[in-house]
């Protein structure tokens, strides 16, 4: 198991490493900061003292390895847009994304779960076809039009929800919450609903696969010949059965809700993490896309990390074949 | 904080018999840099930030410049400048304003490490003669100190001093500062809280120097970047005002009897520039540069039908100009703003007269995120060039990645706007765009394009105080730029802004500014 556990760390640390350096590959096709920091005014000789005062004038590898050197450190250094630290700007951004998040993970299993069920139990039936058909559809549908489409609904002509914000936050220590204010709780509903979509129809869909191969394994047949209620035999046999692929997608899947999150957070002007890395985009201001990709990448590799470690500890094949470098588990 | 905020107003009015605050909810396409307006040259972070600092001078409604915290100025000698300062003006918290303050915030806006540095050219140094008078020292006789100066804002010094703000930040070496989150100025309006893109709060402030000619109590500045978002929040009443109100939507907007729409056209004008170096970038022409003759350059003016661009591309809300200046920038003559004729038979017969009877190729720089339709523009523009037998190859990318390119002088033929921002002075584009490169001038000639007679009427202005020998100095040299046709001007960029019937009037100048200390509400 120690051996196991180091495995996984020094990929983990690679992965970022790769992450950080590819990042820094692109940004040297994103443009110039300078242009943006300076107005029109500043002098030839003022953008170029400025260029070397950012460190823009040295070589790529030399870039690379300061950022690296002090990202270990945990120096991100600050914003060339907002002059703050880095971490600051991202751990204030941090809870807007959680939370949004969080709702729309709520959302995916709460309505998921039900319409997999159901699509499962009655698959002849008319609303059965009817919700598969437009799971496809919120496959399909891209999340700002989305988004667009609940706004001009639900703000604009029916006037219930807010088209944009947190409304008013409380602030816990470092976190803010929206949570615990009306206007905080309706203002999540129309971002948690364009961010859950994608999901609930993933879940619906992987319940829907697990229950129909459950329901034709034998202990179901001997259930219902023992005559259990159809009910008992869905619910209590069949689902518990189907729940442990969907815990772990949904694990796996918050870390691509958390990138996501981008198109959404920019279209209901949620500020979150995903908004900041846009206007850090448009303003090339290199510091907070780098730092927002590590921690990004960190939470991915965290969490599949985790999910991988889970169920190595349940299942010991799965330690071995690792390291006897095996792909598949029997 | 803002419910304690706000009821002790409520209570307040109660004691004047008001019923409520007025609050004034600003939806713009895009946040603040910062409270700090020394950390990130930007005009739109200036322009919000001037509502809480101010300079010792303004621009007017009408973009004629006034004494804010000066009260008069004189030119003791050609190079130093006299300001006496207004006494009893207190800032935000409670300090007086002295020399002291302009002293320490000229020498922080002018240090080596301030992005601002550039919007003060001329700055040499000041001194203090006594408590309420400043001589500003300039490198050499200068005109424009009195535009330049609308921009820098003053801080309180002792205020700097206990916040160890003394100096601007400095993203190169990571040092932050207090001004970036914390704003003390003397400005009608204070800044309440801040959360970085959800929203600002600025609250009236009672003991403003000036007299109000605004009733607002409460600014509630709200970034909204998505611009469909800041339209359906328009239309629902989730903000009273926006300075950006997408064209496309103008209708949408005109259409609810509740939102009022302001059009107008901005500062900024329209043009395309060439490369007139020795040889184009992407051209089937590679022993010379075709646009170095003037034939050439004339035929790609005349062949752009220059009504269709404004009604179709533009959708019949841009102003077509023939000059490279607006007509509110000093240096603007009506003369110069006639156009060449829309002539397409014309155009043919001067490229076979420059010996291209079948045209040539050449790509076209166009950016997707600058100006004002640029893609829809350059599209149309691209398609009556290749009626005229060119074959125009259109480049279309956002400006991060295009800018790298022109200011290599990587191009044939790019788009171009200058608004003379914010000197408002046709000088801005003498010196920065039309000047041959030297040590100070021509940052932004990046085709090389240029004419020494240009040169020296640019750089005589320069020192000429007295202003109307110097505007004629300009006219003269924008005159030259124009026979030669170095540029192809097309228009004056639209702009609009939306208001809900929420408030009553607000003072809209073209250089697309909000100015809400003289906006009323109901």
């Amino acid at each position: 198991m120690p051996a196991f556990l180091f495995k996984r760390f020094v990929n983990a640390a690679g992965v970022m490493l790769a992450v950080a350096f590819l990042a820094f590959l692109t940004f040297r096709f994103v443009g110039d900061p300078v242009e943006l920091m300076l107005n029109e005014q500043a002098s030839q000789q003022q953008r170029d003292e400025l260029r070397t005062r950012l460190g823009l004038d040295k070589g790529f590898v030399l870039q690379f390895a300061t950022f690296v050197g002090n990202a270990v450190r945990g120096d991100f250094g600050i914003s060339y847009r907002n002059q703050q630290e880095v971490f600051t700007l991202i751990a204030e951004r941090f809870p807007a994304t959680f939370e949004l998040v969080l709702v729309a993970t709520f959302l995916s299993l709460a309505v998921g779960i039900p319409l997999g069920v159901y699509t499962a139990i009655k698959r002849d039936s008319l609303l059965a076809k009817a919700l598969q058909f437009i799971s496809v559809l919120g496959v399909s549908l891209p999340s700002f039009a989305l988004g667009i489409l609940f706004i001009l609904v639900f703000s604009v002509n029916l006037q219930w929800l807010p088209a944009f914000g947190r409304g008013e936050v409380v602030q816990i220590g470092w976190w803010s919450t929206g949570f615990l204010t009306a206007s905080g709780r309706k203002a999540l509903i129309l971002p948690g609903i364009t961010l859950s979509l994608f999901q609930i129809t993933l879940v619906m869909r992987l319940v829907r696969a697990e229950m129909l191969e459950t329901m034709r394994t034998d202990f179901i047949r001997f259930a219902r010949a023992r005559g259990l209620p159809s009910r008992a035999v869905h619910f209590r046999h069949a689902l518990r059965n189907c729940l442990m692929p969907v815990i772990t997608v949904t694990g796996l899947q918050i870390g691509n809700l958390i990138a996501f999150a981008l198109v959404t957070e920019t279209v209901f002007q949620w500020p979150g993490m995903g908004m900041l890395f846009v206007q850090a985009v448009t303003f090339v201001d290199i510091p907070v896309m780098a730092a927002y990709l590590i921690v990004v990448s960190f939470i991915f590799v965290s969490l599949n990390t985790l999910v991988d470690l889970t169920y190595a500890w349940v299942d010991p094949r799965l330690r071995e074949d690792a390291l006897s470098g095996g792909a598949n588990a029997r | 904080m803002k419910k304690a905020w706000l009821l002790a107003a409520v209570a307040a009015f109660a004691l004047n018999g008001a019923v409520e605050a007025k609050t004034l909810k600003w939806g713009s396409a895009r946040e603040i840099a910062s409270l700090d307006p020394y950390s990130f040259g930007e005009t739109f972070t200036l322009s919000v930030l001037n509502h809480v600092y101010e300079g010792l001078v303004r621009y007017t409604g009408d973009l004629k410049i006034e004494p804010a915290l000066a009260e008069s100025w004189e030119t003791v000698t050609p190079t130093t400048w006299r300001f006496k300062l207004r006494q009893g003006v207190k800032f935000h918290n409670g300090n007086p304003f002295t020399a002291d303050d302009v002293i320490a915030s000229l020498q922080r806006v002018t240090h080596d490490t301030s992005p601002l540095k550039g919007n003060l050219p001329a700055y040499k140094s000041s001194k203090k003669i006594d408590d309420y008078t400043v001589e500003i020292e300039v490198n050499g006789p200068y005109p424009l100190l009195l535009n330049d100066l609308t921009n820098i804002f003053v801080f309180d010094k002792e205020w700097m001093e206990a916040n160890n703000s003394l100096l601007p930040t400095d993203s190169g070496k990571g040092v932050k500062g207090y001004a970036t989150d914390n704003a003390n100025g003397t400005g009608p309006f204070k800044v309440e809280s801040r959360r970085a893109d959800s929203k600002t709060i600025f609250a009236k402030n009672p003991s403003w120097w000036d007299k109000p000619q605004h009733n607002i109590d409460v600014i509630e500045f709200i970034p909204i970047t998505s611009s469909s978002t800041r339209v359906a929040a328009m239309l629902s009443g989730e903000i009273d005002f926006t300075n950006v109100a997408p064209l496309q939507d103008l209708p949408r907007l005109t259409a609810s009897s509740e939102v009022k729409v302001l059009q107008t056209n901005e500062l900024r004008s329209v043009f395309f520039a060439f490369n007139l170096t020795d040889k184009l970038v992407e051209s089937d022409v590679k022993d010379k540069n075709p646009f170095k003759d003037i034939k050439v350059r004339e035929a790609l003016y005349r062949a752009i039908d220059i009504d269709a661009v404004q009604k179709r591309a533009m959708r019949g809300l841009s102003r077509n100009t023939g000059a490279l200046v607006a007509p509110a920038i000093p240096g603007y003559e009506p003369s110069q703003d006639q156009r060449l004729p829309f002539d397409l038979n014309g155009a043919k017969k001067l490229l076979a007269d420059a010996g291209y009877p079948n045209g040539f190729s050449f790509v076209m720089n166009c950016q997707s995120d600058s100006l004002v339709n640029e893609e829809e523009f350059c599209q149309a523009v691209a398609a009556m060039w290749s009626r005229a037998g060119l074959k125009p190859n259109l480049s279309l990318a956002p400006r991060s990645q295009q800018a790298p390119k022109r200011v290599k002088g990587d191009f044939d033929l790019i788009s171009f706007g200058w608004a003379n921002e914010p000197m408002i002075d046709a000088y801005s584009l003498l010196v920065q765009v039309l000047r041959s490169k030297s040590g100070t001038g021509g940052v932004f000639n990046w085709g090389n394009w240029g004419d020494s007679r240009i040169d020296a009427l640019t750089d005589k202005a320069g020192v000429e105080l007295d202003t109307p020998k110097r505007i004629e100095m300009m006219k003269e040299a924008l005159k030259i730029a124009k026979a030669e046709h170095l540029f192809i001007p097309l228009h004056q960029q639209p702009m609009a802004w939306a208001m809900r019937n929420t408030m009553a009037s607000t003072v809209q100048a073209s250089d697309n500014k909000p100015r809400l200390w003289l906006t009323m509400m109901k």
